[in-house]
């Protein structure tokens, strides 16, 4: 590589690539160096985005990683949109975060969460790919002696179009890459992009069908060793000691050690040689101020908040208090939500090889950059004697972004191993019990109206956990979490589609010490179920239909509107549902997209839940690949509702409690809805996928239940009340 | 000491007996497309065949598998041609992470072999396996594609 690498501030680096958009900058500039830069195989880079091999083979820069998403396939077509290759050339590889740093942040932010993966790296990739080809095509132009305006470019051959003569990409590549980049480039418009918003194929599905895709899990280096973990069960505890001695004579044992404060793990020829070992080690835990924490605990300290004094407040107008005040009649209900944990198919895991020169990290990882700034923490080295390597995630859903506990245990494991890799495995138990879990939250809603029947007054009380409070402190804003009240903001993407003449959204922050994280979907995942659920109580005490009493409330929401209306009008909202069918609306703005769906369900014996089939719209501005837009939507309903049916961890003795799928359970396919998707892009802006359609899946299904059984759930998830999904 | 045929191959393995089968395949073996979820049968992640049946092997001990043909995902396909599930699943873009893919399509390799046209109902009394990122809706698609094949 090129230039010695800066020395990262560990706590800088964070706050950078945690700020949306933040670290950016350097990333819209194609930065021109000096000299040709090659790939490891020799050929020539064109840009930081592209390399051209000489047979043609375009290999394309991916930053952001892939974990099912299918960003890898989306950002491959940005760039190869403007590119002009030929598609069927195309491969894939990821930069390396060492790489990045080197080449001060070539590839922008590697952090593939809150759905940003394509939408917030749109334009430079564009720019990446564009910037390649006015390259291509002049060193084409060049060795003709011809100006590169009387050339065409089209699947990777270039044309002189005066003399018909042709070359390709693989032949102009070495030269192109000694040229200066242009300063500007123009970006096509949408209207001309034939790549960009066609269902191709994805470019990974070969080695998931055949098991030859190696996940991080499966990493085998030479001499490699196998290490297990427990850590302490209750958040917050240290280790007080434990017996190595017991286990030191069994098989494949090489090593017990400590592993920081807090974990203890074994070393040893296989994993599960580690693993059994690990279970036969008494272990003593200090489990510290917390160990009588209960959800009970939890659920008193959130309660009390409801009507607390003091709340940060996100979104105010009018006189919410007055209104209600004045009301002739108001309506008044208090919503809870569980923590719930990511479980990811693939449990968390890091490879790691310590030397005092050098420590590598092999891992699977939302946000490279992240995982590099923990690995040079634990190591203790300067950036330049680390490095991580990114394999593809076997799921992330939010776990393996902000938080790489596991490689920072797993570099504390190998420090003291020494020169030989050690790959750590969580089995599933740890992996639930020492999660990042989606916040506990409350919400009290009161609703008020005037003698007409029109709302006049809302007021929507969060109480709960702060996920910034805990991860990233330093973005609070005068002590608020503005991410607590993600789609109900008075603007932006998560905009709340509703005007109330008097209206107060506010959040008494009360933190636990159950660590909180990002969980796909974030706080919309409550949030669309306190507002949309508490929009059909209103609709109902005011005597009105559900979509109709939102239309007026939308008025100045017309994108919102649209997405509801298209799934209304699909669904058949206002004509009579099948014999047994009872149908249930929801819509919300996340990450930038407009999502609504209309549920149908069925219900026997008052809590045998059938869920017949959801109609889903999304307006994400631009769709760049919509076969993999109706995977994730399709997807969603999968997550969304096995977290409203089934999945909440309770706290026990400031633990815990569940361990496993049999007490943390997820759909299966009998229970899978039909999924119809609308896509509706509007164009004009680039909003998310992978996560806003999560959050419309509950309240829809909730305001259908209550619509066949008159009953509604206000504590989740359903299995609590006796109430599951067929 | 434990002798195992594993895709046509014999293998013979230092193990306690008591190993469950998944980490034999991953880690004595070298086979790594049959995956690690949970360790208590509930996900599916470690599903291969014992003597063409669906199995999950994370709860079956390696001496439970002695003389018996072990089928795993890597020995599904016929030489380079995929097999007919496999193909479906490439056809119907199916894997999203891809990690419980393996387990997955196993386990409807195994449906396939005695119920040959299942029907809705039938795929949803065998195929249990656990899918985070929620690839049934097109599970399901391939399946019929695949029935059809």
């Amino acid at each position: 590589m090129i230039v010695k690498a800066p020395k990262i501030d560990r706590r800088s680096f964070i706050v950078g690539t945690a700020a949306v958009g933040g670290g950016l900058a350097l990333g819209l500039q194609i930065p021109f160096r000096p000299g040709v830069v090659r790939a490891q195989d020799g050929s020539p880079e064109i840009n930081a985005w592209v390399v051209i091999r000489p047979d043609d083979t375009v290999v394309i820069r991916v930053a952001r990683s892939e974990m099912g998403q299918g960003t890898l396939t989306g950002l491959a077509q940005m760039v190869a949109e403007e590119l002009e290759c030929d598609w069927s050339k195309v491969t894939t590889e990821y930069p390396t975060p060492g790489q990045s740093v080197a080449r001060k942040r070539a590839w922008g932010d590697f952090s593939t969460g809150g759905s940003r993966g394509i939408r917030s790296s749109q334009e430079y990739v564009r720019q990446g790919g564009a910037t390649a080809r006015v390259m291509l095509v002049q060193a084409a132009a060049n060795a003709w002696g011809v100006p590169a305006t009387e050339c065409i470019v089209s699947n990777s051959v270039i044309t002189h179009k005066p003399s018909g003569r042709t070359t390709t990409y693989g032949k102009v590549a070495e030269a192109a890459a000694k040229l200066t980049p242009p300063a500007t480039v123009a970006l096509k418009d949408p209207k001309d992009w034939t790549l960009i918003g066609k269902p191709v194929k994805r470019l990974d599905t070969m080695g998931k069908v055949t098991g030859a895709q190696v996940y991080a899990v499966d990493l085998k280096l030479p001499g490699m060793l196998n290490a297990a973990i427990k850590d302490c069960p209750v958040f917050g505890g240290k280790v007080k000691s434990f017996d190595a001695d017991k286990i030191k004579g069994r098989p494949g044992v090489r090593h017990v050690v400590q592993v920081g404060d807090s974990g203890v793990a074994v070393v040893a020829d296989t994993w599960w040689q580690a693993k059994t070992a690990l279970d036969a080690l008494p272990i003593v835990w200090d489990e510290g101020p917390n160990a009588k924490v209960s959800s009970a605990s939890i659920a008193d300290m959130l309660k009390a908040g409801l009507d607390a004094d003091q709340a940060f407040v996100r979104s105010q107008n009018g006189d919410v208090k007055a209104a209600v005040a004045a009301a002739p009649k108001k309506v008044e209900a208090v919503y809870a939500y569980p923590f719930q944990n990511h479980a990811p198919m693939e449990p968390m895991n890091a490879t790691a090889k310590y030397t005092p020169d050098r420590c590598e990290v092999w891992v699977p990882t939302q946000n490279g950059e992240a995982a590099f700034a923990a690995t040079t923490a634990a190591a203790g080295l300067p950036a330049e004697k680390c490095e991580v390597y990114k394999i593809n995630l076997g799921g992330g859903f939010g776990r393996r972004g902000a938080f790489h506990d596991y490689v920072t245990q797993a570099v504390l494991i190998a420090k003291q191993v020494p020169g030989t890799p050690v790959k750590l495995l969580w089995t599933r138990e740890e992996d639930m019990t020492h999660g990042r879990y989606h916040p506990v939250m409350q919400a009290k809603m009161t609703g008020a109206f005037d003698a007409s029947g029109n709302l006049v007054g809302l007021h929507c009380r969060l109480s709960g956990q702060s996920i910034v409070a805990s991860v990233f402190p330093q973005l609070l804003q005068d002590g608020r979490d503005n991410l607590a009240f993600q789609g109900l903001d008075p603007s932006g993407d998560f905009e709340l589609g509703y005007n109330v003449p008097n209206l107060l959204i506010d959040h008494a922050m009360r933190n636990t010490h159950v660590p909180p994280g990002f969980w796909r979907g974030v706080n919309i995942n409550q949030n669309a179920i306190f507002m949309e659920c508490f929009m059909d109580e209103l609709a109902h005490a005011a005597g009105q239909d559900a979509l109709e009493f939102r239309r007026k409330l939308m008025s100045t929401h017309p994108k919102h509107w649209a997405v509801l209306k298209a799934v209304a009008d699909r669904a058949g909202w206002g004509t009579p549902a099948p014999q047994g069918v009872y149908r249930g609306l929801a819509q919300m703005k996340a990450f930038g997209s407009y999502v609504a769906a209309c549920a149908e369900i069925s219900v026997t014996g008052g809590n045998q839940v059938k869920v017949q089939r959801i109609v889903c719209a999304t307006d994400p501005g631009y769709v760049v690949n919509p076969a993999q837009v109706e995977r994730q939507i399709s997807g969603s309903f999968v997550y969304g509702l096995s977290a409203l049916f089934m999945e909440e961890c309770t706290v026990k003795d400031g633990r815990i409690e569940q361990t496993n799928f049999h007490e943390y359970d997820s759909m299966r396919i009998a229970q899978m809805p039909k999924v119809e998707s609308i896509l509706m892009p509007s164009g004009g802006f680039w909003g998310g996928v992978g996560e806003p359609t999560i959050c419309v899946a509950a309240p829809a299904v909730l305001n259908a239940f209550f619509n066949a059984t008159g009953k509604r759930v206000r504590t989740f998830p359903l299995k609590n009340q006796g109430v599951q999904m067929v | 000491m434990a002798r195992l045929t594993i895709n046509g191959k014999s293998y013979d393995v230092t193990v306690d007996p008591s190993t469950p089968l998944l980490w034999v395949i991953r880690e004595q073996v070298g086979l790594t497309g049959t995956k690690y979820g949970c360790g208590v049968a509930q996900c599916g992640s470690c599903t291969v065949h014992l003597d063409g049946a669906a199995v999950r092997s994370c709860v079956v001990p390696v001496a439970a598998a002695e003389g018996k043909q072990v089928t795993t995902i890597e020995g599904l396909a016929t030489g380079a041609t995929l097999d007919k599930v496999q193909q479906a699943w490439v056809d119907h873009e199916v894997p999203q992470c891809g990690y419980c893919q393996a387990g997955m399509i196993m386990a409807v390799a195994a449906l396939l072999k005695d119920t040959p046209k299942p029907s809705d109902a039938d795929i949803d009394a065998r195929i249990t396996n656990i899918c985070r990122c929620g690839t049934f809706q097109q599970v399901r698609e391939a399946i019929h594609a695949a029935a059809k094949a």
